[in-house]
């Protein structure tokens, strides 16, 4: 099953390959690795998707709560959660099937940012499974090149991530 | 006081109460030697190779469990240590390595001796750091040795840039430190131990199976409380060695791979194991499939992640062994009415079958000298009171069968690296912690010439250790390999062309002895140990093909041991 976990990490200097790290000693996988720093700046937030059984996302926890950097972490998945990719996609322009592009844009709920003679930009933000759908939807058009941002996400219950203070 | 960057490092040394620093120099680390030498607390042992310094530190961590202490410089000093960082990582030892680095401005432009120490190192060590201002010096040391010695011990490099070293700055060392990401150690829950209790209480065959984290935890007196008090069985893993002493009716000796029929078929026929500090590793269990079909498991480990890692617990308990162990002993004697060994009589009876196969047994000979004899000969020598380290191979695995532990921290070893070239290096850490005990380095001819130049720190230091080659003109364990599983095909295992090791020892100014008959070993070993200020080289010359029993071959079962051939055999088999 694919799970989501997010990581407050301390803000220091190799503290990410310390995990990155960890997944290929261990040999998990990461399917998408977000991190950026927090509205406290000695935090960063990580957000690791994952697929594994229950025994491996157990190890893979166990494991990233071990490293002396990580100072909390939780599965988003296991609870209510909002979960948000961000995509960028260049596509070749092409003045005959834009009106489709602009239907396509629309029903997704994307945006054309950027628009020239002879390329479009769209973005779009949702759930990675939105996302999927969308790259679905554009194979007719010709795509220069696609940027997502990996996935990012949190609890929509009262479970925040947060640090305990000791 | 205003201190350079390498005098702070050496006063926080001070500060942390370290009598020795294993190292060698280099032009990184120049700044800090220097400082050694303008003060007379903390003694650098200066050693022949950095993997001795590492594994010389990691030793006298094991015979003392205070922190073990290295100095390196960049380069080619810290990828020398990186095998004693790994040796002493997987055995969860503390110890703190320090590191010279290039000058701050230099890092990462290739320059002269550069590597990426935190890189090379983060997957051998608990934790590292990279110290970037003069002001940091103090507080990370705090944190290096706080991290090394707290919770699962391990080792900690710390990586110093050059001109950090020659900065000033106010020594303060701090009293306290926090670290707010460091996980700190889970207390056990009243429930649980009842919990534990209760299923303890109610178990037919029971084992106790205690390793490597009873001995770091000093839990010995209380794991000894518990067992007695409730007569089940005992067994310690390779690293857990003397936690139980080895002439108690109720220690089934060592398992695993190399250890006793009578432990192994227990742990398969358990209804109850009582994992204590031991991480269920693979020589350990042997393959997974059919592992005590049986059993429930209790676990009881410091470190969560080892819980459920490789075997399925049923009930499992998080906290330091010793407090754990504290907890279920006033428990117990709390229910001290409801232990019932007439519970368990059956299961001894059985155990009694089992251990009536004396599966240790080998064949005397009075033409060619067995190794098995010269460690049991050794073990009456000293009394089973040295502390002694080894190597890798067979010769370790007959030191563990032979040589019987009654105390923890006396038997020395590289159980979960299994790094050839420890036994010296190690031997001298023990011997500079308990300078008037009696410490012997059981050996094979091929791994005592992986770290044998530390024969010239033993002369310099005046180590009066004994070095007991097991001499079999092979490397015995890969061909014991080669006859089980490769048809005898010896490839590369036998040690061709070897040194003297009587005139090798000499050379540096040692003792040496060669012993050819059985008859000679005891008087040898009585002659060399009474040689209580010199290092004495004793090479014995074993039985070339001598074989390791009993054994559970790969992809074999606890109860599928191969015993010695010629010996007594269970039955049906
Ligand atoms: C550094 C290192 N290289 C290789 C090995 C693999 N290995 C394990 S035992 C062994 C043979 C050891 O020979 P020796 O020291 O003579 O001991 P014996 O088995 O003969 O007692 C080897 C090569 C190892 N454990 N460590």
């Amino acid at each position: 099953m694919r799970h989501i976990i997010s990581v407050l990490l301390e803000n220091e200097s190799g503290a990410l390959s310390r995990v990155a790290g960890l997944f290929s000693a261990r040999g998990y996988n990461i399917d998408t690795l977000t991190v950026a720093p927090t509205n406290d700046p000695t935090l960063s937030r990580l957000t690791i998707s994952t697929v594994g059984d229950d025994r491996k996302i157990d190890q893979i926890e166990k494991q990233l709560g071990k490293l002396v950097d990580v100072a909390a972490l939780q599965d988003i998945t296991i609870n209510r959660h909002l979960e948000r990719e961000v995509v960028l996609v260049k596509l070749l322009a092409n003045q005959q099937s834009k009106p489709k592009l602009d239907r396509l844009v629309a029903a997704f709920n994307g945006k054309l940012i950027d628009i020239n003679d002879t390329q479009f930009i769209l973005e779009l933000s949702g759930s990675s499974e939105k996302v999927d759908e969308l790259l679905k939807a554009l194979v007719d058009f010709e795509i220069i090149e696609v940027a997502r941002s990996g996935v990012t996400g949190m609890t929509s219950t009262e479970r925040a991530l947060t640090v305990e203070q000791p | 006081m205003q201190l350079t960057g390498a005098d702070i490092v050496v006063k926080s040394l001070e500060q942390e109460g370290v009598k020795y620093v294993f190292g060698y120099p280099g032009g990184a680390a120049l700044h800090i030697y220097d400082a050694f030498h303008r003060q007379d607390k903390v003694e650098h042992i200066l050693v022949r190779h950095e993997q001795g310094a590492t594994h010389a530190a990691d030793g006298l961590a094991r015979a003392t469990g205070e922190p073990g202490v290295v100095l390196v410089t960049s380069g080619p000093g810290v990828t020398n240590a990186i095998t004693g960082i790994a040796t002493a990582y997987m055995d969860s030892i503390p110890m703190v390595v320090l590191s010279g680095q290039v000058m701050k401005p230099l890092i990462g432009y290739d320059a002269f001796q550069e590597i990426d120490a935190v890189g090379i190192s983060r997957p051998c060590v608990k934790h590292n750091f990279l110290i970037q201002n003069v002001e940091d010096i103090a507080p990370t040391i705090k944190k290096a040795f706080h991290v090394a010695t707290t919770g699962r011990p391990g080792p900690v490099l710390v990586d110093i840039p050059k001109d950090i070293t020659a900065d000033i700055a106010e020594f303060i060392y701090p009293e306290d430190i926090t670290m707010r990401a460091y996980p700190p150690v889970a207390s056990p829950q009243p429930s649980e131990i009842v919990a534990a209790v209760e299923a303890i209480l109610n178990a037919k065959r029971p084992i106790v199976y205690t390793g490597g984290g009873v001995v770091l935890a000093e839990a010995q007196e209380q794991l000894r409380q518990f067992v007695r008090a409730l007569g089940y069985p005992c067994t310690n893993t390779l690293m857990g060695l003397g936690a139980y002493p080895h002439d108690d009716p109720l220690f089934l000796g060592m398992l695993g791979m190399h250890g006793t029929y009578e432990a192994n078929m227990a742990m398969h026929d358990a209804d109850l194991i009582i994992a204590i500090g031991a991480r269920f590793d693979d020589r350990i269990t042997g393959t997974l499939d059919g592992f005590a079909p049986d059993a429930k498991v209790l676990h009881v480990d410091i470190d969560p992640s080892v819980i459920d890692k490789n075997i399925k617990t049923d009930i499992s308990i998080i906290g330091d062994a010793r407090d754990v162990l504290t907890m279920l002993n006033r428990e117990l004697s709390r229910r001290a009415d409801d232990i019932n060994q007439q519970l368990t009589e059956a299961w001894w009876q059985q155990i009694n079958q089992w251990r009536g196969l004396n599966s240790l047994w080998y064949e005397h000979s009075d033409t060619v000298i067995k190794p098995q004899l010269v460690v049991q000969k050794l073990f009456e020598v000293t009394g089973g009171e040295a502390y002694v380290t080894s190597d890798v191979g067979q010769h370790q695995m007959y030191a563990a069968q032979f040589y019987g532990f009654s105390d923890t921290h006396k038997w020395i070893n590289s159980g979960g690296l299994g790094t050839m070239g420890f036994g010296l290096p190690a031997a001298m850490g023990v011997k500079f912690a308990h300078r008037d005990a009696d410490v012997a380095c059981v050996t094979g001819e091929g791994s005592i010439q992986m770290c044998i130049q530390e024969l010239a720190t033993c002369q310099q230091y005046d180590l009066p250790i004994k070095v007991i080659n097991l001499n079999n003109r092979y490397l015995g364990m890969v061909r014991q390999w080669q006859e089980f599983n490769y048809d005898k095909r010896y490839s590369n295992s036998y040690m061709d062309s070897l040194p003297d090791f009587v005139k090798l020892a000499e050379a540096y100014g040692h003792v040496g002895m060669m012993i050819e008959k059985p008859a000679d070993v005891e008087g040898a070993l009585r002659e060399a140990f009474a040689m209580k200020d010199r290092l004495v080289f004793m090479d014995f010359i074993t039985d070339q093909t001598e074989n390791v029993y009993p054994m559970i071959e790969a992809g074999k079962g606890h109860h599928e041991m191969r015993l010695r051939p010629g010996g007594p055999q269970p039955e049906g088999v």
